[in-house]
């Protein structure tokens, strides 16, 4: 699987990221930086990092949202290309349009910073298809900007349309209606804030991110 | 010229930093605050002739999220 990995100024996860990636696929992504403005020729997963980008000025998101870069992944979405978005990239990702909705200060004021446990509510996803619906797995989450929401008809649409892949099982950031992750009506862009990375392996202390990566790596290939 | 956009989170959308905001007056013994909304101000040096239609322009593409917030333009001086 050929991915690519957007970089950021600012961002910090885009290493953890390529990691994640290169582990599953044994194929080290390429980095792309903010300022391209193309995706290396036969890109087969665009990944959006968590961390920070461009320090979370103005709003979480909405400067990377508007980088050269981003012109090339809404046309490669558009074309179908799977575009994954963790915590900041969940932020850039509503920011360009590409997910519906928008991320707010969390509601209890509180940067958030533990393993959460959540619900998978669909495995029909490439993003989801290694997991069971109706699953609980423990993905960890660090934020401050986490509070999804939208307005009421946009949130029944992707309840309806069965577009929320994670909910917290609990009350994390004040989400509506506790969603942690969605994807795109095309089912091609996931936007999630828990750290899928970051639940890798038995030394991350909990795996239950991995099959996340396994689940794209077979949906590409 | 000068302008400054003021952008707000639209009502009804909840600003949590505006309660802390609350709490911190009440706190400090202030009554009858009723409700805190906290927003930004964003101050903008240009070009002579900017038109108004140009610094909506600004606002809907970048300094205002119109899923959650709205925005206003004021411009400052002749």
């Amino acid at each position: 699987m050929k991915s690519a990995v957007l970089v950021f100024p600012g961002s910090n996860c885009d290493r953890d990221l390529a990691v994640a990636i290169e582990q599953i696929t044994g194929r080290a992504p390429e980095m792309v930086w903010h300022r391209d403005t193309d995706l290396p020729e036969g890109t087969d997963l665009i990944a959006v990092p968590g961390g920070f980008s461009y320090g979370d000025y103005l709003r979480s998101g909405a400067m990377a949202a508007r980088s050269p870069i981003m012109a090339a992944v809404g046309e490669a979405a558009a074309k179908g290309v799977p575009v994954l978005g963790i915590c900041n990239g969940f932020q850039v990702l509503t920011e360009a349009g590409l997910l519906p909705g928008a991320l707010m200060r969390n509601a209890g004021l509180h940067f958030v910073c533990r393993p959460v446990r959540l619900t998978v509510e669909n495995s029909q996803s490439i993003f989801t298809s290694r997991y069971q619906a109706g699953e609980q797995i423990v993905i960890p989450v660090a934020h401050h900007d986490g509070n999804y929401q939208a307005d009421v008809e946009t949130l029944d649409r992707l309840e309806g349309e069965g577009r929320v892949a994670f909910r917290y099982s609990g009350e994390v950031n004040g989400s509506a209606r506790n969603i942690a992750g969605i994807v795109n009506a095309a089912g091609n862009v996931l936007g999630m804030m828990p750290h899928p990375e970051r639940a890798l392996e038995p030394a991350h202390g909990n795996s239950d991110g991995r099959r996340l990566f396994e689940g794209l790596l077979e949906a590409v290939a | 010229m000068k302008a400054r956009v003021f952008v707000t989170l639209k009502p009804g959308v909840l600003d949590p930093q505006g309660k802390a905001i609350h709490h911190a007056l009440e706190g400090l013994g202030f009554e009858g605050v009723e409700d805190v909304r906290a927003g930004k101000l964003i101050e903008l040096d240009l070009a002579e002739g900017t038109s108004d239609d140009e610094i909506a322009e600004m606002c809907r593409k970048l300094l205002a999220n119109t899923v959650i917030e709205n925005f206003k333009i004021e411009r400052l001086g002749a």
